[in-house]
């Protein structure tokens, strides 16, 4: 009971916040992450999120991973591996308009 | 009266004869391009974003013609044939295409597999081959017909590798690094096109890119796992990888890298090599032949090209997001930051004219190329092109490991 609990507020937590962060993010501010998602992930994810040096972003390959899940690997990185953390140049809320943005599939 | 006018239709009979195969022979006033001309200074420039090509007179510092329909252009690179009439494109998408430049046109288009990151051309230009990432290994192709001539699947304990820096070697031979398996294997065809394959362990941990020198002796390999390069001495009666500027990070954290940097022969500068550093702000410079560190130059941001003009000189450095406005260039004796500016926002890549004297530049977002005399930095032309990314200039054709 108290485990469930814990998960109930945290799943609770984790909604509020992501709803937060996903206002936060203006137009203008989205037509640039947009780009940025485009060009600089592509990087190495490739232009068209298709994979690269680094995997396949498609959002069939997330698997119903969630957002917030996704987030946090977008602001820390994967220590050991080429994925770095982006949390020097975005903002928490902008890493959960990205992952919200990979996660339902609106990649160009 | 009458003869002279039978000599006279006689003449113009055989004029009109000798001009029929005089078009012909030129082969492009056919196809509606009468000027002829010249390829040396012809050169394209990748829209990375719509899968198209930008043809340009470098000599006049004008876009001439514009190629289209070449899928993924991200991360795209060219090779050239030997007569600088053709560029071999290697789109992200796995896509091969042979463009002529003089007609701007599309000679022959291939998928040839699903992920690629780049190419090259062997020495005699008759083989042009391609590093794939998936699936992982390097697929070689007849330059004439892009029949394919040979498949080599990059096979190792884990399955099948990802393929980077793939770069020609003089005697009709491939050289090219196994990202997952950290090998490093040499093809070659010169018996043939059936070729034998050496396989080298221990390249190290993920090697990310690699270039081979000018004179082709030293395929060197840029590691993103580890602080250091590894060279190998293609000279040599028996190929082994040699680990050089071991802990150059002087075990400091990396930065994150939010660009691989890239390797090339370009590297080479006076009796020393430049090379980007990776996740540290610093351009290495290593001596050309002992590979012991001979000095590192602060640089603005992570490096991504550090490419010395062709005279060695100067080397002239960009930088990985989000520090990809400038352009520094160093001195290659004291390694000093003689010059910065910003061009504009992502500045992706430069490409020198053969002898240096101008550089074209491809700033991205603001859909710009500019073109600047090296020695005095003033901006020569500028003109517009969709997303510009890789430069590639004929000249090319002539440099081993381009």
């Amino acid at each position: 009971m108290p485990s469930a609990i814990v998960i109930l507020a945290a799943i609770l937590l984790v909604s509020t916040t992501r709803t937060v962060h996903a206002d936060a993010v203006t137009p203008k501010r989205a037509v640039e992450l947009e780009r940025l998602i485009r060009h600089d992930c592509g990087s190495c994810h490739g232009m068209s999120l298709k994979g690269g040096l680094g995997p396949d972003l498609s959002s069939r390959k997330f698997n119903g991973t969630p957002p917030p899940a996704i987030a946090a690997v977008i602001l820390d990185g994967i220590p050991g591996t080429a994925m770095p953390p982006w949390r020097p140049l975005l903002s928490e809320a902008e890493a959960h308009w990205i992952a919200a943005y990979l996660a339902k599939g609106s990649a160009p | 009266m009458t003869r002279w006018l039978a000599v006279l239709m006689m003449i113009g009979g055989a004029c009109a004869a000798f001009q029929q195969p005089m078009a012909r022979a030129t082969g492009v006033a056919d196809r509606g391009h009468p000027e002829i001309r010249g390829t040396g200074d012809l050169g394209i420039v990748v829209e990375r974003a719509s899968g198209s090509l930008v043809v340009f007179d470098a000599s006049r510092r004008i876009p001439i013609g514009r190629i289209e329909g070449l899928g993924d252009l991200s991360h795209a690179s060219a090779v050239m044939t030997p007569d600088a009439r053709y560029a071999f494109v290697f789109g992200r998408d796995g896509g091969l295409t042979k463009v002529d430049l003089l007609t701007s046109s599309i000679v022959k288009r291939i998928m040839q597999a699903g992920n690629s990151i780049g190419g090259a051309i062997s020495d005699d230009g008759t083989l042009v081959a391609v590093a794939n990432y998936e699936p992982g290994g390097v697929r070689v192709f007849d330059a004439a017909t892009l029949d394919t001539v040979a498949d080599i699947p990059a096979t190792w304990s884990g399955g099948r590798s990802k393929v980077v820096g793939l770069e020609d070697a003089p005697g009709r031979r491939f050289v090219f690094s196994l990202w997952d398996a950290g090998e490093t294997w040499v093809a070659d065809f010169s018996a043939g096109s059936n070729p034998s394959v050496t396989r080298l362990y221990g390249t190290g941990d993920r090697p990310y890119d690699a270039l081979i020198t000018p004179d082709g002796r030293y395929y060197i390999a840029g590691l993103f796992g580890e602080d250091g390069l590894t060279t190998i001495d293609m000279w040599g009666d028996t190929l082994a990888p040699r680990r050089v500027l071991q802990g150059y990070g002087n075990g400091e954290a990396k930065l994150p890298v939010y660009k691989m940097p890239h390797l090339e022969g370009w590297a080479h500068a006076g009796d020393r090599l430049a090379l980007p550093a990776v996740g540290r702000s610093e351009v290495l410079w290593i001596d050309s032949r002992t590979f012991e560190e001979v000095g590192r130059s602060k640089v603005h941001g992570q490096p991504v090209f550090a490419v010395a003009r062709p005279d060695g000189r100067h080397v002239w450095v960009n930088f990985a997001h989000p520090k990809n406005d400038t352009v520094q260039v160093l001195d290659s004796l004291s390694g000093a930051v003689i010059k910065e500016f910003k061009p504009g926002p992502a500045v992706l890549h430069m490409e020198f004219t053969p002898r240096g004297h101008e550089v074209w530049i491809s700033v991205r977002d603001a859909n710009a190329v500019h073109v600047y005399d090296t020695r005095t930095f003033e901006k020569k032309a500028e003109f517009t092109a969709a997303s510009p990314s890789g430069i590639f200039l004929t000249s090319r054709a002539y440099r081993t490991g381009f």
